[in-house]
């Protein structure tokens, strides 16, 4: 077993911005990497190993060990409820979960919401009281109530374009998402050095030290 | 859900193949002779219990209980953990026996899973109770037992959080008085592992600078004993006082014990089940990602039977243990024994002999009459051959002088 720590990254959107945000905080993470389609990278000179995961699997990764920590959103997290260590908002891939619907629209008999995070959604609801019919789908939220098979669409929003551009409203922010640095339960302890330290390093350079947002 | 495929079992439910309960049983029996040189006897309890007695009070929460109705339609559960029969049985049958008790189990305890894989919902426990003693010294022997019964099942490589619940708990009603929300807010976060939230939550507070920077603090205790001696800065009250007191009290006892290089104190660490009230703890090895024992002090929970006492103890999981301990185990010498029927009388002989020394797992089978299966029609020596692998010796008796042959 390598003595490196092993970090879950998220593919795609988020990993530039944590990439970024670890060079920043002085860790040798060689440039070239960012454009590799290699799924196990491994840096000895930061002591660490990438692991390149799908971002709604990297709490799994961690939960389970495989990854000793994790770069990961917040709506995953919220969604995937595991039981791993957060340790710290890094600040960066900021966006919001909102409900999203049509401007002028009165629900019929049984509200219906659309989703990618049915259990974000559900719990939403429950909490307000009401209760719903979460449909679950997988991208193309926003079609959902323009073709009539939800009434509202429960979805992380960035900047708000595709939504202005459907003809659709921001009727709430659920809660503010940026993404954490999540540690597994047995890794926190038994390399607590190696995350100390990473916690420390990493520290020093999240953007904005003032945290909006509420919750859940 | 579809009807069930003949091979299936209910979710989080595990068959143990010969291999695995081989070094299933050889754990657990090391563990317990461990628990038993330290003056714990072993117990039994039933599989099944009263909702209304062990299932209530048990701290597992609802929709984690297995729960089924007898005959009569009164409600049962299938047992979540052991201390609680424990202490059913402390206060009851147990109840002229003079304190303090050490009883020790092995035994599997059932939780309805929500999730994948990972999570068994029968799952083996062997672990201690020790009740009647309130003193630092007795949760000091739970931790250092632990310390014994990881080795003696085979972990060489782990470490021992602990936390202290009663200090946790003073050190928020000090702070936060009037605010059982805030406290309750700030000990969920911490439950939760979520320190981001539980940062959040401080800054949303309407309190003074210096208590939301000792709020924070908490999360930077973490150590030895210089833990203690900081955290006693932080507080003026009395009760809090002892429970600082009395986490210093174990630590030093760990040291005693010689086992203090395996622990730390975090004082973040929040036990899962809610009757605890003192000291708590978690073991953990590197080889898996969740923790290998866990334990604590409860205080409260005996008085639930009608026999109020103090008492602390811990569980190791030995299914988990058994995942991180590979292969390896010395195997009993598996022999065969072929013979014809002219001589079965002297096969018998000879496999009661062997039976009786130690390491030799000796089976019989008399050639021709086809047990093979597979292939009937093979001759002796093809069959032969073919259960070379299965044994490490094989002898044939089928000849007027009784040949033996190894493999």
């Amino acid at each position: 077993m390598s003595d490196r720590l092993k970090i879950a990254m998220p593919k795609g959107r988020i990993y530039k911005q944590a990439s970024k945000l670890f060079r920043e905080a002085g860790l040798p993470i060689p440039d070239e990497i960012d454009d590799t389609r290699k799924l196990i990278i491994e840096i000895p000179e930061a002591g660490m190993d990438f692991i390149m995961a799908k971002p709604v699997d990297v709490p799994t990764y961690v939960e389970y060990g495989a990854a000793d920590v994790g770069v990961v959103g917040k709506d995953v997290l919220m969604e995937e409820n595991r039981d791993v260590y957060e340790l710290l908002d890094l600040g960066i891939a900021r966006c919001r979960m909102s409900l999203i619907g049509l401007p002028d629209r009165k629900p019929g008999h049984t509200v219906r919401v659309a989703t990618k995070y049915p259990n974000v959604a559900s719990q939403y609801f429950r909490e307000n009281g009401q209760q719903v019919e979460v449909i679950k789908l997988n991208g193309s939220i926003e079609l959902a109530p323009l073709i009539g098979l939800a009434d509202h669409i429960v979805d992380m929003v960035e900047t708000g374009q595709t939504i202005r551009e459907n003809g659709l409203v921001e009727i709430k922010t659920i809660f503010h998402i940026t993404s954490r640095l999540i540690a597994n339960r047995v890794s926190y302890r038994m390399k607590s050095g190696q995350i100390e330290a990473l916690c420390k390093q990493l520290q020093r350079v999240i953007p904005g030290h003032e945290l909006s947002g509420n919750q859940a | 859900m579809s009807k069930p495929k003949v091979f299936e079992k209910p979710s989080g439910m595990k068959d143990y193949l010969p291999g695995a309960v081989t070094r299933l049983r050889s754990i657990e029996s090391r563990v317990l002779a461990c628990m038993e040189k330290w003056g714990y006897r072993q117990i039994m309890t039933p599989t099944l219990e009263y909702y209304d007695t062990v299932g209530v009070t048990s701290a597992t929460s609802d929709r984690k209980l297995f729960k089924l109705l007898d005959n009569r339609g009164t409600t049962l559960v299938m047992r979540s953990d052991m201390t609680t029969p424990i202490a059913r049985v402390i206060a009851s049958l147990l109840k002229d026996e003079p304190l303090p008790i050490r009883l020790a189990y092995h035994a599997s305890v059932f939780r309805a899973i929500e999730e994948e894989a990972g999570r068994d919902a029968e799952f083996y426990q062997t672990g201690v109770e020790l009740v009647g003693d309130p003193s630092p010294d007795a949760d000091a022997e739970v931790i250092a037992l632990t310390v014994a019964s990881l080795q003696a099942a085979g972990i060489t490589h782990f470490k021992l959080a602990m936390g202290h619940q009663g200090l946790l708990n003073g050190l928020l009603q000090e702070w936060l008085q009037d605010r059982p929300d805030a406290q309750e807010q700030l000990k969920e976060r911490l439950l939760a592992r979520d320190y981001v939230g539980y940062r959040r939550v401080i800054r949303g507070l309407d309190v003074s600078a210096e208590v939301q920077a000792k709020l924070e603090g908490i999360l930077e205790l973490r150590g030895g004993k210089e833990v203690c001696s900081k955290v006693s800065e932080y507080t003026s009250d009395e009760s809090t006082r002892a429970a600082i007191h009395d986490l210093c009290e174990i630590w030093e006892a760990l040291s005693a014990y010689g086992v203090q290089e395996h622990a730390m104190i975090d004082l973040t660490m929040i036990g899962n089940f809610s009757y605890y009230t003192g000291m708590i703890f978690e073991a953990y090895s590197a080889e898996l990602g969740f923790p290998v024992a866990s334990g604590g002090r409860y205080d409260n929970l005996l008085q639930q039977f009608g026999r109020p006492a103090p008492a602390t103890g811990f569980a190791l999981k030995t299914t988990r243990i058994l995942d991180i301990l590979g292969a390896g185990e010395e195997q009993a010498k598996r022999v065969l024994i072929a013979y014809v029927p002219e001589q079965r009388r002297e096969a018998y002989q000879l496999a009661a002999g062997l039976r009786e020394r130690d390491g030799y797992a000796v089976e019989t089978r008399c050639l021709g009459s086809g047990v093979s299966g597979q292939s009937p029609e093979q001759t002796a020596e093809g069959k032969l051959a073919y259960m070379g692998k299965m044994y490490d010796e094989i002898i044939l008796l089928a000849g007027e002088d009784g040949g033996e042959r190894d493999e």
